[in-house]
């Protein structure tokens, strides 16, 4: 997932207008000390992409200069939610008056966007639901370039806190959830400080995954994810890899049928070593999938599991094989092989493996299961 | 819409390697395919049929019914303007990895044409014995039987698998529809529940869903209320939570999209939900006039 830190989340606030608090980035204790002569007192706020950094200790308020540089010396050692703690942002205090909570993001149910919107922010929206459902609103935004005052005005307009400049930070908001093509952006809180202003405090932005290729700027913003090596590798073939802890290897084509592959597996009483999918435009990369499962010493025995549509099973099945009589792994393997070229690709494993291929998933699921032991 | 094989469909992107092998299986199973579309290709005859620059340019010259879009993902948005405001009654979007916001400005200019979108991320339609459109094996007879069984499905390569256990187990399908694996679709699958139901060929229906959104739980509702038996297979009871499952629709955040949510959910609206596809004949098999 395409997740934005806050830093650069806020980036993005500012060019639309939006006013965010004083901050620096410090990347070091040193810098961090900088940004603090600078700013004076202020929170300090480990960059990571993940949500809950307050209850672990990666929101902390620094009131003198040597409280900030040890915040900073132990903050830049942590371990959030699996992600190491590598930028801190240096931000200023503000002035809280209300706390509201935003947010823009995609809808499945309506298939466009959704505002979600409550005066109660700084709690998480589970947290808001659970207290007091009714203080969530959430309304389906007609699809366009902008989100319109009246709309605005006949949705929000009601509650108390909802001002002129509360409806224009909105319709900044759209404009950066419409021109950076946000699957998700939520502020929470954005408050409204003694002077009226009003202040996004936090920002969570994911990026649409499909949308990357066309928002080339923000292509070098993207937090990391947490991957493993091979899972690294597995994208750089562009394989989309997840390892798991069982033993029994997955080869599959499509995404639906790789999940199943997986179910199956555990319904028969074993465990997947890993989510690997070679559909689509990847049904071409069955040699790549093959020597990525390989690298996996936990897998004990391997489920090649293919069911044709658009992926031509021939085409796949031609990759696994031949790399198997290259690399002649000592593990067995179990295929079973339908849809689109289902013929040529059982023919094949018979010729060239010597193996029988299952005619049904089950069957190869079992056996599989049982030689991973 | 369920494809019939009076459906006349025009196939944008007919010239390229993916139209070419598709559409002449498509036509050698009896789609009625009237022409294609490439505006670099315009005036040219492929597979026996006329290359048009635009849908509106094949408008002036035929009528069709269904667009079928073997598209690049930048170009799908002006491509569906281009079929909806030509008069398509529906447009069958096979591309996957199409940008989420154009998906939704697609859905919008459909909605204004009043043309039906189905996918983006879709393997398409089946309907055994008349026609298919799309990216499935619907000439594969050992998956596609003609019968009386709708078969809605997020995912190609599930519902190939779950057509499979059907046809094996001489359960044939009336329609097979593909909604597609993206987490914004322009039929969803309570919609695509509806439009079974509707059909009088469907005598009973299987939802192949997977974890992520709430489609399957939107149906559920539905389901409850209709005559025919509905049941469900959820793929993905054992992944990870947090991480995108291959579909970006699939991925399970906190409570939202989990598999015992959409497994509890389906129950208690009297569906009931297999543990493995293989499990879904006799599901089918134990209601009335089934067997």
């Amino acid at each position: 997932m395409a997740n934005l830190c806050e830093f650069s989340g806020k980036k993005l606030l500012a060019t639309a207008g939006i006013k965010i608090p004083k901050s620096k980035l410090a990347t070091s204790v040193d810098e961090a000390a900088t940004a603090f002569r600078e700013i004076g007192p202020c929170v300090l706020k480990a960059q990571i992409p993940t949500g809950k950094r307050g209850k672990s200790g990666g929101i902390r308020k620094a009131d003198s200069l040597e409280e900030a540089t040890d915040m900073a010396e132990s903050m830049f050692g942590m371990d959030i939610a699996g992600h190491a703690v590598k930028k801190i942002l240096l931000e200023e205090v503000a002035d809280i008056v209300t706390e509201c909570y935003v947010a823009i993001m995609n809808d499945t149910r309506t298939k466009g966007p959704i505002l979600v919107f409550s005066t109660m922010g700084g709690m998480d929206v589970e947290e808001i639901s659970q207290q007091d459902p009714s203080q969530m609103i959430f309304k389906p935004i007609p699809f366009g370039d902008s989100i319109s005052r009246e709309f605005l005005k006949q949705t929000i307009g009601h509650l108390p806190h909802v001002t002129d400049k509360m409806i224009d930070t909105i319709q900044q908001l759209f404009q950066v959830y419409r021109s950076n093509d946000a699957e998700l952006l939520e502020i929470n809180p954005l408050v409204i400080t003694g002077h009226g202003d009003i202040i996004a405090l936090d920002c969570k932005f994911i990026l649409d995954d499909s949308s990357i290729y066309r928002q080339e700027k923000l292509e070098g913003e993207i937090a990391p994810e947490i991957q493993t090596e091979l899972e690294m590798r597995a994208s750089q073939s562009g394989l989309k890899y997840i390892e798991l802890d069982g033993n029994v290897g997955v080869i599959a084509n499509g995404a639906g049928l790789t999940m199943t592959s997986m179910d199956a597996i555990t319904y028969f009483g074993g465990k997947p070593a890993n989510f690997l999918e070679i559909g689509g435009e990847a049904y071409t990369k069955s040699r790549e999938a093959l020597e990525i499962l390989l690298q996996n010493p936990n897998v004990k025995s391997i489920l090649v599991n293919f069911c044709g549509a658009f992926a031509r099973t021939d085409v796949m099945t031609e990759g696994i094989v031949k790399a198997w009589k290259e690399l002649k792994p000592d593990i067995p393997v179990f295929f079973s092989i339908n849809g689109t070229g289902y013929l040529e690709a059982i023919a094949m494993v018979r010729e060239e493996l010597n193996l029988e291929p299952c005619d049904l998933m089950d069957e190869a699921v079992i056996k599989a299961v049982e030689a991973a032991g | 819409m369920i494809l019939r094989k009076q459906h006349r469909v025009l196939i944008f992107g007919i010239t390229g390697k993916q139209g070419t092998f598709w559409g002449a299986e498509m036509i050698k199973y009896g789609t009625n395919v009237v022409g294609g579309v490439n505006p670099r290709k315009a005036g040219q005859e492929h597979l026996g049929l006329p290359v048009y620059a635009s849908a509106s340019h094949a408008a002036q010259e035929l009528d069709f019914h269904t667009a079928l879009f073997f598209v690049p993902p930048a170009a799908c948005k002006q491509a569906a303007r281009d079929a909806c405001e030509a008069g398509a009654k529906v447009v069958i979007c096979l591309t996957e990895h199409i940008p989420v916001q154009d998906v939704m400005e697609m859905i919008t200019i459909a909605r204004l044409n009043g043309t039906q979108i189905i996918g983006p991320n879709t393997a398409g339609m089946v309907t055994p014995g008349e026609a298919f459109a799309g990216i499935m094996p619907g000439f594969n007879n050992k998956v596609f039987k003609e019968g009386s069984i709708g078969v809605i499905s997020r995912s190609g390569s599930l519902g190939t698998l779950v057509c499979l256990n059907l046809a094996q187990n001489d359960l044939g399908q009336s329609a097979f529809y593909g909604i597609g694996g993206d987490p914004i679709i322009g039929t969803n699958t309570r919609e695509a529940l509806k439009h079974l139901n509707e059909d009088r060929k469907t005598k009973a229906i299987v939802i192949c869903g997977e974890i992520g959104g709430t489609a399957e739980e939107e149906a559920s509702e539905l389901a409850r209320t209709i005559d025919k038996p509905v049941v469900a297979f959820i793929a993905g009871k054992s992944s990870p939570e947090g991480k995108k499952m291959g579909h970006a629709g699939a991925i399970v955040s906190g409570n939202s999209g989990s598999y015992k949510a959409k497994r509890g959910h389906l129950e208690k609206n009297g569906i009931q939900v297999a543990d493995i596809p293989s499990q879904i004949p006799g599901l089918l098999k134990a209601h009335d006039g089934l067997s």
